[in-house]
């Protein structure tokens, strides 16, 4: 049977994604359509939206239909020795953009949990960069790396509320809106100099990785541009292309840490893929282990027209 | 062929002033000026494609990736936030966005302040990051209407000379963000075509230096 004449595109796509993590030892998580309302209260910042279904069991507990699947995956796994590589193609309810009514969405991704190291992470951006294949050869994955960016803003001493606003202008590269707070905070010229780079510093990692020495201010921000560069490199030296670095690219720094990954396809106006190290979120569920994912947003994919074929 | 460069500008005075800065940066498009009334002009040796819309829309057509670029008034930006890139600040459309009240009009604070204005968004964080309760009547023109009528104690407004506030015996009671006109880009677009539209932003902000 032709299931290319039956499935739709998205499904098409699920479907070689699947693929594509099991032949790498990842093994499917499948798990409920419901889940604890208050897992998700507890990390709302983390959920792309704080909209959530809910309704009450037979029994008066109260659940919510899942609109995220990473933290259902943390709360019912337990810390465990080694590697756990996982990935699950779920459903997940969410409002979307334009109506403001909730839509069921279909998600592919993947986890890696445990002793991560940078093994583990460059096998993850390398997975996003198959996914992105799987979906359309015109694509760019962008990575930074969240410990460069929050550690030169600590090296220099900038507020809590100045980080803030320095983190919304960087994600929208606003170079004049970096400069006015970084003078805000008294910095001197060349430190804001440094900080404002921040925002036009993307592309190809051979371009720009030997820029980032001038960002080591300390110890721990060289361990981080040393950790990115040996992951790029290895990357390379595996023959993946179409890697930009862009550290423009931001997510919650309450969760999220270390390599931030972004997935474009061209002609579809948002991210298709996103995701990155989660540590800090792993540590606010008690876990000790680390962690690395992300998730395909396939219900962008159906705006593709023919591709593929 | 190369992919057609989408620009989306602001329908008006300001589009066109805009408009004469992309000229001057090398980005033409003679047919523009032919008064007519097509709303999409190219100019294909150049591959790109300019449109008008309504300026307010201009954030939209940029962030679901209609437009690869625009050009925005901050102040759309600011009730909007888009999840767009801002790279240039043209430096055109310079204004403040301002609390009015009638002259001689002093704040109580011990009751709900209303607020008039066709920026709740933009009203809702200023008085928040102030403290301050404030009820807000949703407008969209004549906004200076509202405090001489009694409708609202002050209103949000963009003030460019103050000359339509002090012909109604209204004065400005505090300027609170610098308003100007800021290239916009789609952060999908701007991964593939990052480097025409950098070269782009590079030529505008020459246009700027010289025009000082």
């Amino acid at each position: 049977m032709d299931f290319k004449s039956v499935l739709t595109r998205e499904e098409l796509v699920a479907l070689s994604l699947r693929s594509i993590y099991a032949s790498h030892g990842y093994t499917q998580y499948r798990m409920s359509k419901f889940e604890e309302y208050d897992l998700y209260a507890k990390n709302k910042d983390f959920l792309v939206s704080d909209n959530i279904i809910t309704f009450t069991d037979t029994d008066g507990r109260l659940l919510a239909l899942k609109p995220d699947v990473t933290l259902s995956i943390i709360k019912n796994d337990r810390d465990s020795e080694g590697i756990k590589k996982l990935y699950y193609n779920e459903n997940v309810y969410r409002p979307s953009r334009g109506t403001r009514s909730f839509r069921e969405l279909m998600q592919v991704g993947l986890e890696c949990m445990g002793e991560v190291g940078e093994t583990e992470i460059a096998e993850v951006i390398l997975l996003a960069k198959m996914s992105l294949d799987a979906i359309s050869p015109d694509n760019v994955l962008e990575i930074s790396h969240l410990d460069i960016v929050s550690g030169v803003l600590s090296a220099f001493n900038i507020s809590e509320e100045g980080r803030g606003r320095i983190y919304t202008y960087l994600a929208a590269k606003n170079e004049r809106g970096i400069e006015s707070v970084c003078e805000e905070e008294g910095l001197a010229p060349e430190n804001t100099a440094l900080v404002t780079r921040l925002a036009t510093l993307y592309g190809e990692p051979g371009r720009v990785l030997p820029e980032l020495s001038a960002f080591c201010l300390n110890d721990g921000i060289r361990a981080a541009v040393d950790s990115l560069s040996r992951v790029l490199t290895s990357l390379e030296a595996g023959g993946v292309r179409g890697i930009s670095l862009d550290f423009s690219l931001l997510s919650d720094m309450s969760y999220y840490n270390g390599i931030a990954i972004k997935g474009f396809v061209s002609g579809i106006p948002t991210g298709v893929l996103s995701g990155g190290q989660y540590d800090r979120l792993m540590k606010k569920m008690n876990r000790k282990s680390r962690a690395v994912g992300f998730a395909v947003y396939l219900d962008e994919i159906s705006k593709l027209s023919c591709l593929g074929e | 062929m190369e992919r057609m460069l989408n620009i989306a500008l602001p329908k008006g005075r300001l589009g066109e002033r805009v408009y004469a800065m992309f000229e001057a940066a090398g980005y033409p498009c003679p047919e523009i000026k032919e008064n007519n009334r097509r709303l999409i002009f190219e100019n294909r040796e150049l591959g790109i494609r300019y449109f008008w819309v309504k300026p307010s829309d201009v954030v939209i057509y940029v962030e679901r990736g209609a437009a690869d670029i625009g050009v925005a008034g901050r102040d759309i930006l600011l009730e909007y936030s888009p999840d767009v890139y801002e790279l240039l600040d043209l430096e055109v459309g310079k204004c403040h966005m301002a609390v009015a009240a009638k002259c001689g009009y002093e704040d109580d604070r011990s009751r709900t302040l209303t607020v008039a204005t066709k920026f709740t968004n933009i009203a809702k964080s200023y008085y928040a990051s102030l403290g301050r309760e404030i009820d807000i009547i949703h407008l969209n023109g004549s906004i200076e209407l509202a405090p001489i009528l009694g409708l609202s104690d002050v209103i949000v407004d963009i003030v460019e000379t103050g000359t339509t506030l002090k012909e109604n015996k209204l004065e400005v009671v505090e300027r609170f963000a610098e308003i100007s006109a800021r290239l916009i880009a789609n952060k999908a677009s701007f991964k593939f075509l990052g480097e025409r539209i950098d070269l782009l932003r590079g030529k505008l902000r020459d246009v700027i230096g010289t025009s000082k």
